[in-house]
């Protein structure tokens, strides 16, 4: 096997990478553990986890109330990781960077505020054929509360969007949601075709960027996008938390998404007056250790450098997109060029059910997704039950991707 | 045989198999020996939703007995049906509502009838313990 010739993966060395995430020396039924599930969570490195534990040994207070030390330097922290974020996807102001638990509810909060304050009976809310279920949902709702419709831009065998018919499908809609990359299929959508379609028609655009942060350099101001989503954990942070970017003119006009505590200037029991961004739309005591995992997070990758991650993924994306396609039988769903994917390759193998692959791989020690991967329409389009998705991260070397294929052969071997 | 020898049936004969390739390969072998359902009892209402693999089931009542055929769409899936209707199909009403599954446990599978497993082998099971249930009922009242 030609396995170690990666050591280092145009300027990053991977080897030494891995050692920073402790999780990867774990094993599993015997075997080391390839992890190749990233796309729904990337594991931790030692520096988020010990951002997190220090933050609870020396700082942890609650934050912008209290008077007393502690509670000042908690507030620095929590605010320094908003400034962080902010520079992170080049945001205008840090105001602009609101703290959610994800980009679940970062949507869910976008399509419940914008719904109530611009959807009408009659008015429609465009997003495409591959979106996750949580892009799909609360846009669902909205509309069904609203008395508005769904509308949705078809997508071809390759993966690509079908932009032929954007002027009509844009005719009556209020907003435009999508995602700058398909959880399901790995593909990159046009961005700037969208929103410039989009913006000329005066409709804000709403970008799902969770499967995008950790893959490739998100400028928000060069996109030009209303409002952007991303998750921590998917960008080596902790659960639990989240961002909605969203520009300043936009969030001013939106009406909060929950009361309580934090999002308030004054109360009375007349009336209370909401608080300024970013605070407006983050109710009750937030998540401050998080907050502050997240801005670990983003240092480590920042120190990678993430034109680095990008390129080195993108060389492991043709080697693995190479290797897989020896495998007789092996199907790949969506684009088959590397560099129009980031991070994911979903594939079946003959008539294989993606979960006995999967079945088979775990007891080989090889973690990878199986199923519709939340994004049932996407498989619906396909006529498919589901896939098998291998997913990278910057930690994944040439050993996983080879151990992976012999995980399928194997596979193949005892299920055909 | 009553649905403890056949459990100990199964039982024993894993114990044969040492390595996990083995138990899986056997697995899938007896997917082939599931008394299959026909096609025209394939449908929505016969329909036992996992989340990622599909589990068809029928029962017929005959001379007091419960038979069982059924189908999956996944191998795997079907291998672990074929040997809990090898274990209960054949089997009294009564005694199917009495009956203790252990046999996946003790070769290993525990994890299959994990709910967050979802591959309908849970389902499954209760779904056979209902109509168990129902006839059990039923032939009391007759």
């Amino acid at each position: 096997m030609t396995t170690i010739t990666d050591i280092t993966a145009g300027q990053l060395n991977i080897e030494k990478i891995r050692k920073d995430f402790p999780i990867l020396s774990t094993h599993v039924y015997g075997h080391p553990l390839v992890y190749l599930d990233n796309a729904a969570t990337t594991q931790k490195p030692e520096a988020v986890l010990h951002a997190m534990d220090d933050y609870y040994h020396t700082l942890n207070s609650n934050v912008h109330r209290g008077v007393h030390f502690l509670s000042q330097q908690a507030t620095e922290a929590y605010e320094g990781a908003r400034q962080k974020i902010a520079d992170f996807i080049n945001a205008r102001h840090n105001h602009e960077i609101i703290f959610t638990r994800g980009t679940t509810e970062a949507i869910n909060l976008v399509a419940a505020c914008f719904g109530k304050k611009f959807l009408k009976s009659g008015d429609s809310i465009l997003i495409s054929a591959v979106e996750h279920h949580s892009n799909i949902v609360p846009w669902q709702m909205i509309c069904e509360d609203r008395g508005a419709t769904l509308r949705v831009i078809p997508v071809d065998e390759d993966g690509e969007l079908v932009l032929a018919d954007l002027p009509r499908l844009l005719e009556g809609v209020k907003l435009v949601s999508f995602n700058y990359v398909s959880n399901a299929l790995g593909g990159i959508n046009p961005v700037a075709a969208i929103v410039t379609a989009a913006h000329e028609r005066g409709i804000p655009v709403f970008l799902d960027a969770a499967q995008a942060v950790q893959h490739m350099e998100v400028d928000v101001q060069q996109l030009d996008v209303d409002f952007l989503a991303f998750s921590s954990h998917k960008l080596y942070g902790p659960t639990g938390i989240g961002v909605l970017y969203g520009k300043e003119e936009w969030l001013n006009q939106l009406p909060p998404y929950q009361g309580g505590g934090e999002m308030i200037k004054t109360v009375t029991f007349e009336k209370t007056v909401y608080n300024d961004l970013p605070y407006k739309f983050e109710a009750g005591t937030p998540d401050m250790a998080g907050a502050i995992g997240l801005a670990a997070a983003i240092d480590y990758v920042l120190g990678l450098g993430i034109r680095n991650i990008h390129q080195a993924e993108m060389e492991l994306m043709r080697y693995a997109l190479g290797v897989l396609g020896e495998i007789e039988g092996l199907r790949l769903i969506g684009k088959a060029d590397a560099s129009r994917r980031a991070g994911v390759i979903s594939f079946l193998v003959g008539d294989i059910h993606p979960f006995d692959l999967g079945e088979i791989l775990d007891k080989q020690g090889i973690a990878v997704r199986t199923g519709h991967h939340c994004a049932q329409p996407v498989m619906d389009r396909y006529c498919i039950p589901g896939t098998v998705r291998a997913s990278l991260a910057i930690y994944n070397n040439r050993v996983d991707i080879d151990r992976l294929a012999a995980g399928i052969r194997k596979a193949a071997k005892l299920l055909l | 045989m009553t649905i403890k020898e056949a459990q100990d049936e199964i039982i024993a004969d894993f114990e044969y198999l040492s390595n996990w390739d083995d138990k899986y390969e056997y697995i899938i072998a007896l997917s082939k020996e599931l008394p299959l359902i026909g096609e025209g009892y394939k449908k929505e209402e016969n329909l036992i939703k996992g989340c990622q693999s599909r589990v068809w089931l029928h029962a017929e009542y005959r001379e007091g007995k419960l038979f069982f055929t059924a189908d999956s769409d996944a191998i795997i899936t079907k291998g672990l049906v074929s040997m809990v209707i090898k274990v209960l199909s054949g089997q009294t009403p009564a005694d199917i509502v009495a009956a203790e599954i252990y046999f996946i446990d003790a070769i290993g599978l525990r994890n299959h009838l994990s709910p967050t497993r979802s591959n309908g082998l849970l389902s499954m099971l209760k779904q056979i313990k209902l109509y168990a249930l129902a006839y059990q009922v039923k032939s009391v009242e007759s």
